[in-house]
């Protein structure tokens, strides 16, 4: 992360357009290859890193190596990264992402449903439909700036959610959702034997997974989570072009000064759209590989909080930087999955070292914050974040890098 | 530099791990060998308590989390038994289950399915529950039990109240204890019909979305049979707080009974409203106005208040009952919580003894002999009479109550009346009727998993 440090500062000179083939690789530049090459190595170990406790120990409470969650670390990493390529850019605050991620995964399951398992057809026909409904919600959207635009997301998202929820339950499944069920027949390798059809990728099923046991500590490799890793492993690169690309830097100016830009003779909507349908089409693949892993879809995937939950991912982890909305997911989420579950029991055996009634104590003073208090802890990281680290986590990792670097000065 | 190195060693690493995990497309686990997911090991087992605790219903996951902690408790051999003393089955007998302790994980479901479903994964692959239960919404049920068919786990519902989840969504590896839309239906109509007459005019409002519908469709049906008429059905927004627009054109509809299809805080809203409209002190057709809630629960006739009392409605159990078991389950959850459990508590408590048995019964863990051992199992002495858990789609059959809102309550628990027990002959249907999925509705195979 530590590479990261200097991004936003050379972002903004145009000098920091690389010319493939000077030091980096894939037509980026040095700094941008070893960033990339970092988060291609923290993806790719990260069945390790996020199981740094043995199995059966007290702290392996914290553990988020198992397939569910890596799962969901990369996929709303997609989602936020697509986010923050409309917001953290062009400073246009959707409301209504979730509309796309939701609309991306009932593409996809319709595609396992009628189609095939393979989820390939799926993620491509979730990443379209999305792309092409943001592209009608941005035309009108668009149309306005600040608060209006993002009322006007907001509301279409809503719409969509009750048409999904009651107004269309023919084809969305209502309340329940849809799944894939043992009576569906694709038209291509569907299950012949009355079972309930898998999603796979040419016969390997997203469940797989390959366990590896070193001492007390269990590794999951999971199929699903390196192909959802891949995705976003490209997802990111593409990221970093549009972030060094002319094209970023018109989404830019179109948040520093928008009136200048007209006055210049160039049409902001026309690149505000693009931003618009890029970042659809981001939480469409994340819809889409939503379905991949996890054969359902829900109504509530696109009601408002899903899409406020975006919005704090980006800011949580710094809007307008390329790491930023990654570690904002992986943050949430883990809050989400990992603190929810730590229940009052589990409390009492932690502090079961301590006095009777000092434990007593203990646990009820930490009993809010934790379970159903999930929330609430993840409401105060919020606002610490926001208060101490206004540029979010990524700045938190240039402070620390910052006073590394006088240290090593200082010696 | 010391970067550099570990990011390529790293990648050559995880590139030979990736290699091998797509050569190698079996689910392993260290205990592989067992032959279904999660085989539990010699000393202690897991089960998984998947529960809103925020949220809409955040209230009844808690009622229901108690429940569950209490049952493990009963299980362990703590506290003082409770229900496993009236249960008809004896092979239960403090010690856990199968010789193993029980210890319990929790999630929450937030009453959404995407979480839950990411809760009861977390459970399945983290922290190897071999059982999945609880829910407070059709909608969560019905995810969670597609999604423990998937993994080859047994799932005990929780409250889930819409034909679906037993109906045209029902699996092989989930059970409900729970009544549904239909019961509700069956019971209800006889009960009305002999108090407000056989020619009424139903208004119906109706919450949009799965319980519902199921749940209209149901009331319709069997009242239409004792000869009301329907006269109009009018689907409201979930999400509805004020219900004054809906409520008022019901009057002059022409009908003389209004329907409300709605649960939870809908309901206390939606009866509030049709109250202050005037609607109990009204006369139609010669007739005075009713109102009549079909699923009733505590929590909803607390929030509702006054508004509740002579309104009729049905609900799967109630602690005032007099038989041993519930006896036996208000005292000991009384005497660890102070208050009397709700109907969600009483079916999660019996969902869990329930899974316990059909375990000792059947030997093992593995979720295919669990499954048979609890289709077309027959019990009493869990509060509701003899029971039948049909084998042909797993729903629990027994009697039904139908209760009044109390003119003169003694407490806040005390707000309900039991009207009539419906017996279970009343209530009973064929696995394959057109509410519940038609001849196309099926459990599919039983699943054990990897």
């Amino acid at each position: 992360m530590t590479d990261q440090t200097t991004q936003p500062t050379s972002v903004a000179s145009p000098s920091a357009r690389p010319s493939s083939g000077t030091g980096g690789m894939l037509g980026l530049t040095k700094k941008d290859s070893t960033l990339m090459l970092i988060v291609f190595g923290l993806v790719m170990l990260a069945p390790f890193i996020l199981n740094p406790f043995p199995e059966g120990s007290a702290m392996a409470q914290f553990n988020a190596g198992y397939p569910d969650l890596m799962q969901r670390f990369v996929i709303f990493g997609i989602f936020a990264i697509g986010f923050n390529i409309l917001f953290g850019l062009t400073g246009y605050l959707s409301f209504g992402h979730a509309a796309f991620l939701g609309v991306g995964s009932y593409a996809a399951i319709w595609s396992m449903k009628l189609v095939t398992l393979n989820v390939i057809p799926g993620i491509l026909l979730a990443i379209i439909i999305a792309a092409a409904f943001s592209f009608i919600v941005g035309f009108i959207s668009l149309r306005r700036s600040g608060i209006y635009f993002s009322i006007l997301t907001l509301a279409f998202a809503q719409m969509s959610y009750a048409l999904a929820y009651s107004v269309l339950t023919p084809i969305t499944g209502g309340e329940t959702g849809l799944q894939i069920k043992n009576t569906d027949t694709p038209l291509f390798g569907g299950p012949t034997d009355g079972s309930i059809g898998r999603a796979n990728l040419f016969g390997a099923e997203m469940g797989n997974s390959f366990e590896l046991s070193l001492g007390n500590w269990l590794f999951t490799f999971n199929l699903g989570y390196y192909i959802a890793a891949a995705f976003m492993l490209i997802a990111f690169y593409l990221s970093i072009r549009i972030f060094r690309s002319p094209f970023g830097m018109m989404l830019r100016a179109v948040k520093s000064n928008q009136q200048r830009m007209n006055y210049t003779g160039l049409t902001p909507k026309r690149y505000t759209l693009w931003a618009f349908i890029i970042s659809g089409a981001y939480a469409g693949l994340a819809g889409g590989l939503m379905v991949a892993m996890d054969t359902q879809v829900g109504p509530e995937r696109m009601f408002w909080t899903a899409s406020g939950e975006v919005v704090i991912m980006t800011i949580l982890g710094g809007a307008g930087t390329l790491m930023g909305p990654v570690l904002g997911a992986g943050f949430i989420k883990y809050m989400e999955n990992i603190i929810s579950k730590i229940n009052k029991d589990i409390l009492h055996e932690w502090f079961a070292f301590m006095p009777d009634g000092l434990e007593d104590i203990m646990v009820s003073v930490v009993y809010p914050f934790i379970g159903k208090g999930w929330h609430l802890t993840l409401g105060i990281m919020f606002m610490l974040v926001v208060i101490f680290l206004p540029g979010g986590l990524v700045e938190g990792g240039q402070r620390i890098a910052a006073r590394f670097r006088r240290n090593k000065n200082a010696d | 530099m010391s970067k550099s190195n570990f990011t390529r060693r790293g990648v050559i690493k995880t590139g030979a791990v990736g290699g091998a995990a797509l050569a190698l497309p079996q689910y392993l686990r260290a205990d592989g060998h067992a032959g279904f997911t999660n085989a539990p090991g010699d000393s202690e087992v897991v089960l998984g308590f998947n529960v809103p605790q925020t949220g809409p219903y955040a209230d009844e996951g808690a009622d229901e989390l108690r429940a569950y902690e209490l049952a493990v408790e009963h299980l362990n051999g703590g506290g003082d038994g409770g229900m496993l003393n009236t249960f008809s089955s004896k092979v239960l007998d403090g010690t856990g289950i199968l010789g193993r302790e029980v210890k319990y994980v929790t999630g929450d479901t937030q009453t959404k399915s995407d979480a839950a479903r990411a809760s009861a994964r977390s459970m399945i692959e983290k922290d190897g529950a071999i059982m999945i239960t609880g829910g407070s919404s059709s909608g969560v049920a019905v995810a969670v039990q597609a999604l423990c068919q998937e993994a080859g786990i047994i799932f005990m519902a929780g409250l889930t109240h819409s034909n679906d989840t037993t109906g045209k969504d029902r699996k092989a590896n989930g059970f409900r204890h729970f009544f549904n839309s239909y019961m509700t239906g069956a019971a209800l109509a006889p009960v009305l019909a002999a108090n407000y007459g056989t020619d009424r005019k139903a208004y119906h409002l109706t919450a949009d979305y799965n319980w519902g519908y199921t749940t209209e469709e149901a009331i319709r049906a069997s009242t239409e049979a004792v000869g009301w008429e329907t006269v109009n059905s009018v689907k409201t927004p979930l999400t509805q707080t004020d219900f004054s627009s809906y409520i008022a054109p019901v009057l002059n509809s022409g009908a003389d009974v209004l329907v409300l299809n709605h649960y939870g805080g809908n309901m206390v809203n939606s009866l509030t409203n049709a109250v202050q409209f005037g609607l109990r002190d009204a006369v139609a057709n010669g007739k005075n106005f009713e109102i009549v809630v079909p699923l009733y629960s505590r929590l909803m006739a607390r929030g509702a208040g006054a508004n509740v009392k002579g309104i009729y409605g049905s609900t799967n159990w109630h602690w005032s009952l007099q038989d041993e078991g519930s006896q036996a389950f208000v005292r000991s959850f009384g005497t660890k919580y102070g208050f009397p459990p709700s109907q969600a508590a009483h079916t999660t408590y019996v969902q869990t003894l329930l899974y316990a048995d059909a375990v000792t019964r059947a030997g093992s863990f593995a979720p295919c002999a669990v499954a048979e051992a609890l289709e077309d199992f027959e019990f009493d002495g869990l509060g509701n009479g003899k029971t039948l858990y049909r084998g042909s789609d797993h729903q629990c059959f027994k009697d039904v109550l139908v209760v009044r809102g109390k003119e003169n309550p003694e407490s806040e628990f005390d707000l309900l009346e039991i009207v009539e027990v419906t017996p279970v002959d009343q209530v009973m249907y064929s696995p394959d009727h057109p509410q519940m999925g038609g001849a196309e509705a099926s459990l599919g195979e039983c699943n054990n998993g990897a």
